[in-house]
């Protein structure tokens, strides 16, 4: 179960760039290409967060939709997570979006 | 951004145009001109019972602030990996870092290459299992270098304790490193251990549609092994469909198919790591 160990991870930055303060908020931002399962994450937070500033904390949690920037027709497309294909039939491209695994924001008191 | 209360409209999740702050209840409050809707989750300050589905006017107190981190989750994580890759460039080291499910045969296919190379290269392995120091003893008899982490409950490497065994291992210049990860096929692809690739590894007996099943996996490997392929007579695999499948998640994906055990089509194998090793 790695979303333990990314959940630590995410406790462990939050409560080092709390400095004591009480964390009443953390957002994420989860790429659909990042192999994190949010609700996993969600499962394992409070648990991690108990006794630390995070506790009681709320966990707002972004997924973002995989976007596809095309090398032969310049288009930006939505990915599809098992088919890498363009619709125009390209199989060249980059992944624009899809793949964060980001703290983005957090509150504090 | 809601100034009032604190939350960022634009960057919360939005369902029907109105953000979530993921909690159980909806109501509206207005702060001054600006109404809005949403299900919040902060804690209210005021002390009111409120039905909802209401309007109310209210102040919050802004005693809270906004922290932006962009920081990202597994920032520790790569910056040893990216030591770890430093070291590995320092002494021009190819490592490869083996991925598959339980018992698809990593070990194997690491005695086998180990055969086939140790003549013209330097080969050191770090071995990762839970627990044992089974696939380490195995290698061993080998004769080359190999250092084990035992990850305990821990169902992948990270990169410190890689750090740590690539000291121990102490790798010559120009040599191969094989990483062999614990068995696995989703975290693996998510903890950078500082390889200059990583091979996926999955045998005939596991199924043609395991790249569509752990897409993350194959996306994140430059090569595949398919694996046992001398036991292809007595089971209905359909190996020109598993490679389908894992074009379809990879199309740069490199594919080897191969037996370990029986020593067939490891030339192929062999000769792409001596030629990125170079
Ligand atoms: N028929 C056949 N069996 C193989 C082949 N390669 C490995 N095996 C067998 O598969 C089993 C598992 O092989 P290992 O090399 O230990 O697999 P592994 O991936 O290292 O296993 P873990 O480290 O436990 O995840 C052993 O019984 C091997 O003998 C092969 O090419 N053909
Ligand atoms: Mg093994
Ligand atoms: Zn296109
Ligand atoms: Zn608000
Ligand atoms: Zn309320
Ligand atoms: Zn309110
Ligand atoms: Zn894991």
């Amino acid at each position: 179960m790695h979303e333990l160990s990314i959940t630590k991870n995410i406790v462990a930055i939050v409560n080092e760039r709390a400095k004591g303060r009480k964390v009443v908020r953390v957002q994420l931002e989860i790429g659909k290409l990042s192999a994190i399962v949010p609700e996993s994450i969600r499962f394992c937070f409070d648990v991690c967060a108990k006794d630390t500033c995070l506790s009681g904390a709320k966990l707002e949690i972004t997924e973002i939709w995989p976007i596809g920037r095309c090398h032969s027709c310049h288009q930006d497309f939505s990915l599809d997570l098992v088919n890498a294909q363009c619709p125009c039939g390209s199989r060249q491209f980059e992944c624009i979006t899809g793949q964060e695994m980001k703290i983005k924001e957090m509150e504090v008191e | 951004m809601c100034t009032t209360c604190g939350c960022s409209d634009d960057a919360t999740p939005r369902i029907d145009g109105v953000h979530q702050h993921l909690h159980e209840h909806t109501h509206d409050h207005s702060h001054g001109e600006i109404t809005h809707s949403h299900a919040h989750s902060h804690v209210h300050d005021h002390d009111h019972v409120h039905d909802h589905d209401h309007d109310h006017d209210h102040g919050h107190t802004a005693t809270r602030s906004i922290l932006k981190l962009e920081e990202d989750i597994l920032a520790k994580n790569n910056l040893i990996a990216a030591e770890n890759r430093g070291f590995f460039a320092g002494r021009k080291v190819l490592a490869i870092n083996l991925v598959s499910s339980p018992g698809s045969g990593k070990t194997s296919l690491l005695e086998e290459t180990i055969r086939s190379l140790s003549a013209k290269k330097a080969i050191a392995v770090i071995e990762g299992d839970q627990e044992t120091e089974n696939d380490a003893q195995r290698i061993r008899a080998t004769g080359v270098k190999v250092v084990q982490i035992n990850t305990g409950s821990g169902c992948h490497l990270e990169a410190d304790s890689v750090a740590v065994a690539i000291k121990k291992v102490d790798p010559e210049q120009g040599s191969i490193v094989f990483i062999e990860n614990v068995g696995n096929l989703v975290c693996p692809a998510l903890f950078d251990l500082g390889e200059a690739a990583k091979v996926a590894m999955l045998s005939v007996t596991e199924g043609e549609d395991k790249p569509l099943k752990y897409p993350h996996m194959f996306r994140a490997a430059t090569a595949l092994i398919i694996n046992k392929i001398d036991l292809l007579p007595y089971l209905k695999f359909d190996l020109e469909k598993c490679k389908e499948n894992a074009l379809r998640v990879n199309p740069a994906l490199r594919i080897f198919c191969l037996s370990a055990q029986m020593q067939v089509g490891m030339d192929a194998w062999c000769d792409w790591l001596i030629d990125r090793s170079k």
